[in-house]
């Protein structure tokens, strides 16, 4: 199990580098960078100043090489700095932003809490929906129970999050007026009051990014226990005169949940992509709310480093599930 | 008593005529309910698309010029001469559905060739010719570790008003989008036709053809194509899906078709800003949008239960 992790983590870093290669050659090499657009005007040996200020000059390689430095040795570098008061990189170039003229990362720090506590919330919600969901389904299979949970994770699957959303809000709080239908980030929960206001705000996206995640793990749940069901070991149980709920609540579902975990696992970096239309729908001032707005503002260094995390995120949660799949399934043998 | 029984001639059977597959196959499509109610929504859809702009021929980028009149026609509630409304512009909402159901599904549609296609060469070449295997299969690996929504926004932020200063805005993006869904959508079908075409390799009528000299592109096309045309049906449907949705999340981020030119995903996009007032600007793009992609991957659904020779019969 150590070999293989170890394996997979060396394999993972020429996979980092090759995407992150494609991620900077996409932004560098398309028409629209900045470079293109600084204007007719400006005469071509001021242009050539400015380009050679903002090291545009150099080939595409160096610059590569430099944005990669400043990725992983210079910006980590400096959160260790900050921990520990050394002075390992001061006064080296950060990845700034053209928006804000700060480093990505002091962005993308303010922004992390509010999407983790919007989306991991729903998440958390919609997981603990849908195992449940997914049990019953399949112990039930074929009952009205059963269809109605298949024809709502069809929906789930095929109503698109910025539908939900816009009709959650026309139903909730136009016509009902109970949530409010946007998320007031300046809000801090000091007491009772204030918690219950935070709670309403987070009603809305949570319900709708719920819905989207229980459709996908309530199907998995239910296919998974469905397999196992129908198991040796469980006509074995049932012989012995074990119970009903021992049976399909200790055997069954522990097995079954051996897959189930890994899908969870490989939904988390997915959720952050869904968490763009959802945050822009709610107007949550977080990661994806970051990303539109640089998109819309033409601020490459934060859509490089906001994309690559994403892709860093994926490759990092792809590595989990599959170790915990070997943890988990003693069947599974990956040396 | 024998003789009795050896009189009488032999009983033939009547044997039914013979049946084609694709007959078998619509008849266990027939039994799968939501596929069947799926199928008749999106034919009632397309049909409604296609023949729809000639019956209802209102202009749907038409906008009065005398602007006193345009300012009282302006969101009007459904009435008989304008059955969704009018918009903010005072422009009729049925025809901009009708026409942006036309650009929306065919996006749908010519994204998912492509995507298809591409899908299906990789996974072709992948499983057929085990030297490029390893290459293409790591390259699918390298393109499902990317984060393709934000690829898709940058994309779209990076080439588009180069791409429509070349070709026209409306066909620009309609360009652009098909493409950029379609090369960040293939891998699922190119992985699903390698593992079929690596077992069909194996099969004694591949060897069979082989050992009559028949060379490798025909072998392909004649032999292993053919079979592997189900997996990819149900994979170029449920591509469908995911294309409508996409082209609508990135028109409904302000990152798709330009702004007087309707689809669904727009429509909706617009809506927005007047969803207080006006909420049924938002809910009848929306309803349309997940009507289709619902009865489209019912439609793949049934297939898949319908190419499954395991299930058919049962």
């Amino acid at each position: 199990m150590l070999t293989y992790t170890l394996r997979r983590l060396l394999l993972a870093i020429p996979t980092l580098l090759l995407i992150s290669l494609v991620i900077f050659l996409l932004v560098d090499l398309a028409p629209g960078s900045p470079m293109a657009d600084i204007p007719l005007t400006v005469p071509p040996e001021v242009k050539l100043k400015m380009m050679a200020a903002m090291g545009a000059d150099q080939p595409v390689l160096v610059r590569y090489l430099l944005w990669l430095r400043q990725f992983f040795w210079v910006e980590p570098m400096h959160q260790f700095d900050m921990l520990f008061g050394s002075h390992i990189v001061e006064g080296q170039q950060r990845i700034i932003s053209y928006q804000t003229r700060s480093p990505v990362f002091t962005t993308i720090g303010e922004r992390m809490p509010q999407t983790l506590t919007v989306i991991g919330t729903a998440y958390l919600v919609g997981v603990l929906i849908a195992v449940p969901i997914g049990i019953y389904s399949a112990y039930k299979q074929y009952s009205w129970f059963d269809q109605l949970g298949t024809f709502i994770a069809m929906l789930g699957y095929s109503v698109p999050t910025f539908f939900t959303g816009v009709l959650l809000i026309v139903i909730f709080s136009i016509w009902l007026k109970w949530f409010p239908s946007i998320y007031n980030t300046s809000l801090v929960v000091t007491d009772w009051a204030s918690f219950i206001k935070q709670v309403k705000q987070m009603a809305l996206p949570v319900m709708v990014l719920a819905l989207f995640n229980a459709a996908e793990i309530s199907r998995y749940t239910r296919s998974s226990m469905l397999e196992n069901l129908g198991q040796d070991y469980v006509r074995t149980a049932r012989a012995k005169g074990m119970g009903e709920g021992t049976v399909v609540l200790k055997h069954v579902l522990r097995n079954s949940l051996i897959p189930v975990v890994t899908v969870i696992a490989l939904g988390i970096p997915g959720i952050f992509g869904g968490a763009i239309i959802t945050e822009n729908v709610f107007k949550v001032n977080g990661i994806g709310a970051a990303l539109i707005g640089a998109i819309h503002a033409n601020d490459l260094p934060m859509v490089q480093t906001l994309t690559f995390i994403f892709a860093v995120l994926i490759v990092l949660f792809n590595l989990i599930a599959d170790i915990l799949y070997g943890i988990l399934d003693p069947r599974i043998r990956y040396d | 008593m024998t003789d009795a029984a050896a009189a009488s001639p032999p009983k033939v059977e009547k044997l039914a005529p013979p049946r084609s597959q694709a007959r078998d196959i619509w008849d266990q499509f027939k039994t799968h309910k939501g596929a069947m109610a799926g199928l008749i929504l999106l034919c009632l859809l397309i049909a409604a698309i296609l023949i729809g702009p000639f019956l209802w021929t209102l202009d749907p980028a038409y906008v009065d010029s005398n602007a006193a009149k345009m300012m009282l026609g302006r969101n009007k509630p459904p009435t008989w001469a304008h059955p969704m409304g009018t918009d903010q512009l005072a422009r009729d909402m049925l025809a901009r559905m009708l026409y942006g159901g036309r650009i929306s599904l065919a996006v749908g549609a010519v994204a998912m060739l492509i995507s298809v296609f591409l899908g299906t060469t990789i996974g072709v070449l992948a499983g057929y010719f085990k030297r490029l295997d390893g290459v293409l299969m790591r390259l699918t690996d390298l393109f499902l570790a990317l984060p393709l929504l934000p690829l898709l926004l940058v994309m779209m932020m990076l080439f588009g008003d180069s791409v429509r200063k070349v070709v026209g805005p409306e066909a620009g993006t309609f360009l652009l989008i098909v493409f950029a869904i379609g090369i960040t959508s293939w891998m699922s079908s190119a992985r699903i036709v390698r593992g079929q075409v690596l077992a069909l390799k194996e099969r004694e009528f591949v060897l069979a053809a082989r050992s009559i000299g028949t060379p490798n592109l025909r072998l392909i096309v004649r032999h292993i194509l053919p079979n592997v045309i189900s997996p990819v049906m149900v994979a170029a449907t449920l591509g469908i899906a995911g294309a409508i949705i996409t082209e609508s999340v990135l028109s409904f981020l302000g990152l798709g078709f330009p702004p007087d030119f309707p689809t669904w995903g727009r429509l909706l996009f617009d809506g927005v800003d007047y969803m207080q007032l006006y909420p049924s600007r938002v809910i009848i793009p929306g309803l349309a949008i997940s009507l289709t992609v619902l009865s489209v991957n019912y439609i793949g659904d049934g297939l898949r239960d319908a190419l499954d020779p395991r299930i058919r019969g049962r």
